[in-house]
């Protein structure tokens, strides 16, 4: 009786928690669907009528879908191989003891808790500006010349200013792992003559094989839906240079008004996070049994 | 002789540690120092680090150029409504889930994973309009809505994974001395539940203020926090960098502190206790 009134109660608690997420889930996805099965301009209200996969028909025959597409894998690709390498690089340095260390450590993850339109436009203005940015007179003072960074190379640029916010993060991660590791097994490691590069590979990256994979995916997830950062600097340009799917899809959806070719590539872009999230569902999912 | 190679290292680990400390922190650094310039100095090349004549005059005028103050109690509205919301719907299920888990609990946990797995731009388009038609566009609680759905999923799981430390057996052995429910949680569970509560909204409190999507998209003028402030300064005619460093400054300090102190409870949050 009483376990019947507990699970009960139980069940009541958790209710509006699931009721909650089943509609932000379900009302806005099936509204996504739908539209994009529509011709549906926001221009033009009540000209809506169904036209099958004409939509994604479009979205996906725009050179623009595919530049994006490419801009999207190279921007988290790149940001995933700057902050991992670097990351684990840091987090190896921050695992030694020297002098100051904890204050080393907050300048390090610092960055993570900069808003993204602050970071870019610091970035954009004080750092990369072609003029008066530090960058160029950096470049002056050893006779090179200045490189107009968001002109030239747009996406790089982008690249290094989401680098920089997100490189605390798997610092932070790896660095919690490090400190898990059992040191007994690095000491006899060292007594039995490996150097510090076979420990490494040996002992160290297998014990943060884990860390490293969660990092991988929580970042991709992240890194997909990087939108300020390009808003607040080139925009998505020049042409469609540094236009992420996110941002290819915000500008159908609120610059062209065409809700129905918006909704289509929102669906390829749930499609595309679904892809990772898998994999790093089950691997929580693990976790949790353990 | 041992000692000595212990010190050198750990000197050698010290100048290198500081270096890369302080180029990584230098984005940061410079936009306090350029807060203080006055926009010639801000500009001038070569640029001047340190030997500058200081002034206070970005941080005073600020306010009257882009209404500091209602924006910045625009992101304190959001980002504590939408945690304080998100908290008084999470605590009741990550409990349950804890204390009375059924063979479900954890596909119900998966599953509410999944949801934050959802691209925000995959729902762009059904979420402007229906803030258009309901009238929620540019208001306060249409974004602490939003942003209390998208970070539900992390509340709720970051509080789980700390319940579930919380041993069970005091628990009953508080019912068996015969504590109703409700002094069992004010006596029993809330002060060993308040440690993991504080964490999980100390982390939604930083990721609600730092939201830049939702908050950029769904806001003009009325209800825009500090992130959509910001955003403004994108345009050509904000070009005033000693302005846009002591609004920046100011838009991120608060919360920069606040991580600083919750770096730990950071990695737990963000991997799902995949990583403690």
């Amino acid at each position: 009786m009483a376990t019947l009134h507990t699970r009960s109660s139980a069940r009541l608690m958790l209710t509006p928690s699931v009721i909650l997420l089943l509609c932000w889930m379900i009302v806005p996805l099936a509204m996504t669907l739908y539209f994009s099965f529509l011709r549906y301009n926001l221009l033009m209200p009540g000209t809506e009528e169904w036209i099958g996969f004409l939509n994604y028909q479009f979205f996906v025959e725009d050179p623009a879908f595919w530049a994006s597409l490419i801009n999207t894998l190279l921007l988290v690709g790149g940001t995933l191989l700057i902050t991992v390498v670097g990351g684990t690089f840091l987090a190896i340095l921050l695992d030694q003891p020297f002098f100051g260390q904890g204050i080393v450590r907050l300048l390090v993850i610092a960055p993570f808790f900069v808003m993204p339109t602050v970071s870019a436009l610091v970035w954009k203005n004080m750092l990369m500006h072609p003029v008066n940015g530090l960058f160029a007179w950096v470049a002056r003072a050893f006779g090179a010349q200045p490189v107009d960074w968001l002109a030239e190379v747009p996406l790089l640029s982008v690249t290094i200013i989401v680098s920089w916010a997100w490189l605390p993060f798997a610092t932070l991660i790896i660095l919690t792992a490090l400190q898990s590791l059992d040191q007994d097994q690095k000491e006899a490691a060292e007594m039995d003559g490996a150097g510090i590069f076979s420990i490494f590979w040996h002992i160290t990256l297998p014990h943060l094989a884990r860390a490293l994979t969660v990092v991988v995916l929580i970042e991709t997830i992240f890194l997909l839906s990087v939108f300020a950062e390009i808003f607040v600097t080139t925009n998505g340009g020049p042409g469609t240079e540094s236009t992420n799917l996110t941002y290819l899809i915000y500008m159908q959806a609120l610059l062209f008004y065409d809700a129905g070719a918006a909704s289509a590539g929102g669906v390829i872009a749930i499609i595309l996070a679904n892809i990772v999230a898998i994999f790093l569902i089950r691997m929580i999912g693990k976790n949790l049994e353990a | 002789m041992a000692r000595t190679v212990t010190t050198n290292r750990k000197l050698v680990f010290t100048v290198i540690g500081w270096a890369i400390g302080l180029t990584l922190f230098f984005p940061i650094l410079w936009t306090f120092l350029t807060s203080f310039k006055t926009e010639g100095e801000a500009i001038a090349t070569p640029p001047s680090f340190l030997f500058f004549d200081w002034t206070l005059e970005n941080y005073l005028t600020v306010n009257d150029r882009s209404d500091y103050f209602r924006h910045a109690i625009n992101s304190v509205v959001i980002s504590l409504g939408s945690t304080a919301l998100g908290l008084l719907v999470a605590i009741p299920a990550a409990w349950s889930m804890a204390f009375t888990p059924t063979k479900r609990t954890k596909d119900i946990l998966m599953w509410m994973l999944s949801t934050k797995m959802l691209p925000a731009v995959g729902v762009l388009v059904p979420i402007t309009l229906i803030f258009r038609d309901t009238g929620l566009m540019d208001t306060r609680t249409g974004l602490v809505i939003v942003l209390m759905l998208m970070n539900l999923p992390i509340i709720v799981w970051m509080l789980f994974t700390y319940f579930k430390e919380i041993p069970g057996e005091i628990l009953e052995a508080a019912r068996m001395d015969g504590a109703t429910l409700g002094k069992e949680i004010i006596y029993v569970l809330a002060p060993m539940a308040v440690p993991g509560i504080a964490s999980t909204l100390l982390l939604n409190i930083i990721l609600a203020w730092n939201e830049a999507f939702w908050t950029v998209l769904l806001t003009t003028n009325n209800a825009a926090p500090l992130t959509a402030m910001i955003a403004q300064y994108s345009s050509p005619e904000g070009l005033f960098w000693s302005k846009l460093s002591a609004a920046s400054m100011l838009a991120i300090a608060p919360i920069l502190v606040m991580g600083w102190f919750s770096q730990k409870q950071l990695v737990r949050g963000l991997t799902f206790g995949a990583v403690k």
